[in-house]
């Protein structure tokens, strides 16, 4: 009599088997969809990556419209070539000399040639007399080391100076290659639309021809305020300077602390504080730190950070050292929490054995824990350093100015950076300031790939050398 | 030998005391000042901070009062109320977070109770790529693809700035945030769990969904609080693609709700104000000079306090397990 | 320490560490008296406590450790046998919770008294731990570094003297002498375990304490270090930890036996129960819960 009971509970409380098989379907079934929905939300996150990727890819090629202040057609015609046959390239350097040095001022003449001569032979807006001078004044230009134009670069200044092209719509990769037709219906519209924005040209005048906005030339050319032969050179500089600065600080500083509070810190308060203390100031937002540079660096440490301490001449502190500084307290606490979780990885063994032989708590890292912990501070040091090349608000505090074409020579000069350049060309209204800050946003995305790259390979070498 | 045949010159004790050695204190006290520093860093941004707030409300055109209670913010005009920034940050953090929560939350659980070997292979770099992209970048890409974008969805109502586009930009650049902390909440519930949930004959949804996910909620709670933090810190974003000017209102219950249901119009955000207002020509000791550590400070206090109340969510969770 | 050099520079392995240390202690063992009968040993503990925090691992010991012996120290798991061991050449200072109450006498000298070098008694009381931890280094490193970081003034042919002799008298020298510039980490585990025994050795310390050496070796590998133990003990004076009562019976002279006992509050305090030669230990101990033990265990 017992034995029924428990049975006849089963049937009254649990589905009969038919049942418990539909049931099972449908929890199947919803496992599938919810599976799938999981799946989607995660291919939105991919998906916006892509996206984000292909619009900067997208904006750096394409076709332009250019209205050319001077045709190259007219120009040869003028200097007796024939169009149709001859181009400017089939020109030799002194034709395209002489092309240059018929449209261009004189003075301009000369600032290109104290730039660098154009023939080993003889000058061409200079007098030798006045030459002479200025090669022997204590400020020497580059021209005197040397050093001759090439034919190429002769071509490009032509192109700069005496075409000089204006570029007046682009588009991107996508709808160049697709629909190039629509684009040419925009720009005409636009001419028809708004004749007044191109006095005195007419849409007769527009030439479109292809254009590369990340191109060699583009990384090695210095800022300008013309599109059309802007470059980030200046700000690449800018950013390789400010890296140094904070790769000297923050590591140093940052594997110390870190080799303090792992290996040497006993737990006290003080050491309790530390370590809080770091843990929240890798919380705090960079523009903070933006403005803990421009207080205390830019501003209260001026003598030291505008270098007029060192006699050198900054006319303030928005420098170099101050914006190297500033991401270097910024990068500060993410080095000294990744460092400190390779350190912790080292095995208690290696410390014990080396403890136990009579080393010295410091003979024991110094010997036996960095060299394992190398690796992996190196890692997490490369992937904070790369965050610190991207940072763009601390450096917009502490002053980096937006438009800068000299190349920055040492820690007080005054300089651009790469991110500072994609965020004003990116917030200028005009469409092909656009395109240069996609191209700029490449560069960038290139460099930082390749320090990410980097840090795997190393990562990569080390743990097969150890194992 | 250092050892035993000592005895008869030396006494043990002797031998045995305490060596100097001037390098190792030397440099235990160079990396003690290395750890130091980060204190000092800490010093000098709530110096700075707190100094020029107080130059700024004992100006005589602000109040202390009226910096947290007005609802006006037009520096032009005298009127410094923080509200409409303050409301701006909130605004475009809810929207990121609209966005990210669910996306990251959906990657951390097919990553760590689904995916196979290969398909987290193929993600888990996605995300990580994500996390190194630039902010400038994103903001670019706001700028340039999802604001066009949703204007050509819903038309010339979406504003040139507005802070939807900001808002689900700064939900992309967070996702792997909630993402990869859910994920490490999930990796720490013990695999008992999951195979006593299997034992009892749950699926594999049912366990994530049911056992997983329920036990790892504060760990993913905390990871949300920061995100959140991250959020209301976010800059470059918000500064490009949120526009410039902050959209003051008026505490009536129209003006409050028209504030956080007008998505498509632009409004500046504590951080994009700091930003705009230094990088123009910024003399010291002015009033805009001041007021942006003032919204520093404020800023700084809101995102200290998102990330302890994180840090206190993930101490319980750890003792749950311990 | 500067009259280290001198030795060093010659074949450790056939050099007894120290003439006088050696005269006396081989009579000993033979009269089986208790090592207080013997007068002092290479280290004493006085009512020696030993705590974590608040916690007290072991509590009470007293021994007396005699030169050029091997001394086993058995019982079962949580009796703070390992803790003991680790409170004689300071390595608990490791933790930063741990204290030592009491004295630890090393020649004479207590170790815990204010003013002693823990990095001094470290360089002469050695140690062999669990699992053998060799540097990720090459072999020959990993015997030199000790001896550099102790102030090793030789040349560098004293040094391969020097590491040769270490690894002549860890019985591995044979086996490594071709690829002295191998990591430490290409040898099997037994290998690793008697270079790191052939590390120790190096600094030429007089005391060497064993924690468990071979309870991660396979049982060919084990033995092999038993043998060299035994021939260790000429020159040096070694301690002990083992959790295999067989091994303390081969190997040892003398056996020291802990037991564990719960407090009111449910803390688990381990305590001496006897130190014995180690015949006398497993035939006729003195105490009960010894017999109860060794009979468990054998039975």
């Amino acid at each position: 009599m017992t034995t029924t009971a428990p049975e006849k509970q089963t049937r009254d409380y649990f589905p009969t088997e038919d049942e418990y098989q539909k049931l099972l379907g449908r929890r199947t079934r919803f496992g599938h969809t919810v599976r799938l929905t999981l799946l989607l939300m995660l291919t939105i996150a991919v998906v916006g990556l892509g996206i984000l990727l292909y619009t900067i890819i997208d904006d750096s090629f394409g076709l332009v419209a250019v209205i050319n202040e001077n045709e190259p057609e007219d120009i040869l015609a003028a200097y007796g070539y024939d169009p149709a046959t001859t181009t400017l390239n089939d020109l030799n350097k002194e034709q395209l000399v002489e092309v240059l040095a018929g449209s261009v001022s004189s003075g301009v003449g000369r600032r290109l040639e104290r730039d660098q001569r154009f023939f080993e032979d003889r000058l061409v807006f200079e007098t030798q007399e006045k030459w002479d001078e200025v090669c022997a004044s204590d400020d020497p230009p580059a021209g005197c080391d040397g050093g001759v134009r090439s034919k190429g670069n002769v071509v490009d200044l032509v192109q700069e100076r005496v075409i000089r092209p204006d570029i007046v719509a682009a588009s991107g990769l996508t709808g160049s290659i697709l629909n190039p037709d629509r684009f040419k219906e925009k720009v005409q519209q636009d001419f028809v639309d708004n004749p007044d924005n191109y006095e005195p040209f007419t849409y007769e005048d527009v030439r479109y021809t292809w254009r590369a906005w990340f191109s060699w030339k583009f990384i090695t050319s210095p800022a300008s305020d013309r599109p059309e032969i802007a470059g980030v050179r200046t700000a690449v500089l800018g950013s390789i300077w400010l890296v140094i600065i904070t790769v000297l600080f923050a590591v140093p500083v940052g594997v110390g602390a870190a080799i303090y509070l792992e290996e040497f810190a006993r737990p006290n308060r003080i050491n309790d504080l530390i370590q809080t203390n770091i843990n929240n100031l890798a919380g705090v937002p960079s523009i903070i730190y933006g403005m803990l540079g421009l207080a205390v660096l830019v501003r209260i440490l001026e003598p030291i950070t505008s270098g007029s301490l060192f006699g050198e001449g900054a006319p303030n502190g928005r420098t170099i050292l101050s914006a190297g500084l500033t991401l270097g307290l910024l990068t500060l606490p993410v080095v000294i929490i990744s460092s400190q979780e390779a350190i912790r990885a080292v095995p208690n063994s290696l410390r014990q054995a080396g403890m136990g032989l009579g080393a010295t708590k410091w003979q024991t890292v110094r010997s036996q824990v960095l060299p394992v912990a190398i690796p992996g501070i190196l890692t997490g040091t490369i992937l904070a350093v790369a965050r610190a090349i991207g940072e763009t608000a601390p450096l917009i505090l502490v002053g980096a100015a937006g438009f800068i074409t000299v190349s920055p020579s040492g820690p007080f000069s005054q300089f651009t950076a790469l991110p500072i350049q994609i965020f004003q060309w990116t917030s200028l209204p005009q469409e092909e300031w656009r395109h240069l800050a996609a191209a700029a946003s490449l560069v960038l995305l290139v460099l930082l790939l390749t320090l990410n790259a980097a840090a795997v390979l190393l990562r990569n070498r080390y743990s097969r050398r150890l194992t | 030998m250092a050892t035993g045949s000592d005895i008869q010159d030396v006494s043990m004790e002797e031998q045995l005391e305490r060596k100097r050695r001037p390098l190792d204190t030397f440099i235990v006290g160079s990396l003690f000042i290395a750890g130091a520093i980060s204190i000092a860093i800490t010093l000098g941004i709530l110096w700075e901070l707190g100094s020029e707030s107080l130059l700024f409300f004992t100006d005589e055109v602000v109040s202390i009062g009226s910096f947290f209670t007005s609802t006006e913010w037009s520096p032009q005009a005298g009127s410094f109320g923080i509200w409409p920034l303050i409301l701006g940050t909130l605004l475009i953090t809810f929207i990121a977070l609209l966005v990210a929560v669910p996306v990251g939350l959906s990657a951390a659980i097919y990553l760590s109770e689904y995916a196979s070997a290969r398909v987290r292979n193929f993600f888990k770099p996605v995300l990580e790529i994500l996390v190194g992209i630039p902010t400038v970048v994103f903001g670019f890409f706001a700028l340039t693809f999802m604001t066009p974008l949703l204007r050509s969805i819903f038309g010339s109502t979406v504003g040139f700035f507005n802070v939807l586009s900001a808002g689900m930009v700064v939900g992309l650049l967070i996702v792997p945030l909630i993402s990869s902390l859910a994920e490490d909440a999930m990796a720490a519930v013990p695999n008992s769990l999951r195979q006593a949930s299997y034992g009892l004959g749950a699926s594999r949804l049912e366990t994530s969904l049911r056992v997983v996910v329920p036990a790892a909620l504060s760990g993913i709670a905390a990871g949300i609080v920061v995100a959140m933090s991250r959020a209301v810190g976010e800059t470059m974003v918000v500064t490009l693609a949120a526009g410039a000017s902050p959209r003051n209102f008026s505490l009536g219950e129209d003006s409050l709700f028209g504030y956080i249901l007008s998505p498509f119009e632009g409004a500046q955000t504590m951080t994009g104000y700091i930003a705009i207002t230094a990088s123009g020509d910024i003399s010291y000791d002015t009033i805009d000079y001041n007021s942006i550590f003032a919204i520093g400070l404020t800023l700084f206090l809101m995102t200290l306090g998102l990330n302890s109340l994180s840090r206190r969510i993930v101490k319980r969770f750890r003792q749950e397990y311990e | 320490m500067n009259d280290t050099t001198e030795t060093l520079s010659v074949d450790t392995a056939d050099m007894p560490p120290d003439p006088t240390l050696t005269a006396a202690p081989t009579a000993m063992k033979n009269a089986r008296e208790t090592p207080e009968e013997a007068g002092p040993g290479v280290i004493e503990t006085k009512n020696m406590d030993v705590f974590y925090g608040d916690f007290k691992a072991v509590a009470d010991v007293s021994m007396n450790f005699a030169f050029n012996e091997i001394s086993a120290l058995i019982g079962p798991s949580g009796c703070g046998k390992s803790t003991v061991l680790r409170s004689l050449n300071r390595m608990n200072d490791l933790i930063p919770t741990a204290r030592t109450d009491g004295e630890v006498l090393y020649h004479g000298a207590n170790i815990y008294a204010p003013g002693v070098d823990p990095v001094e008694i470290r360089r002469r009381i050695g140690m062999v731990f669990q699992k053998p931890n060799p540097f990720p280094k090459s072999i020959f490193d990993n015997i030199a570094w000790g001896a550099k970081i102790n102030g090793f003034k030789g040349s560098k042919a004293d040094m391969k003297d020097l590491v040769e002799g270490a690894l002549r008298q860890a019985a591995l020298w044979d086996e490594v002498k071709d690829k002295l510039n191998e990591s430490g980490l290409s040898l099997s585990g037994g290998q690793q375990q008697r270079l790191c025994i052939a590390r120790a050795v190096a600094t030429q310390p007089d005391v060497i304490l064993m924690d468990e050496p071979c309870s991660a070796l396979d049982p060919i590998a084990t033995l092999r270090i038993e043998e060299l133990m035994l021939e260790l003990k000429e020159n040096y004076s070694i301690i002990i930890v083992t959790h295999n009562m067989q091994q303390a019976a081969r190997v040892s002279d003398r056996t020291a036996f802990f037991n564990v006992e719960l407090d009111t509050k449910g803390q688990r305090t381990g305590y001496l129960v006897e130190f014995s030669p180690t015949d006398q230990l497993f035939t006729s101990p003195k105490e009960k819960a010894t017999e109860d033990y060794i009979t468990g265990r054998f039975g």
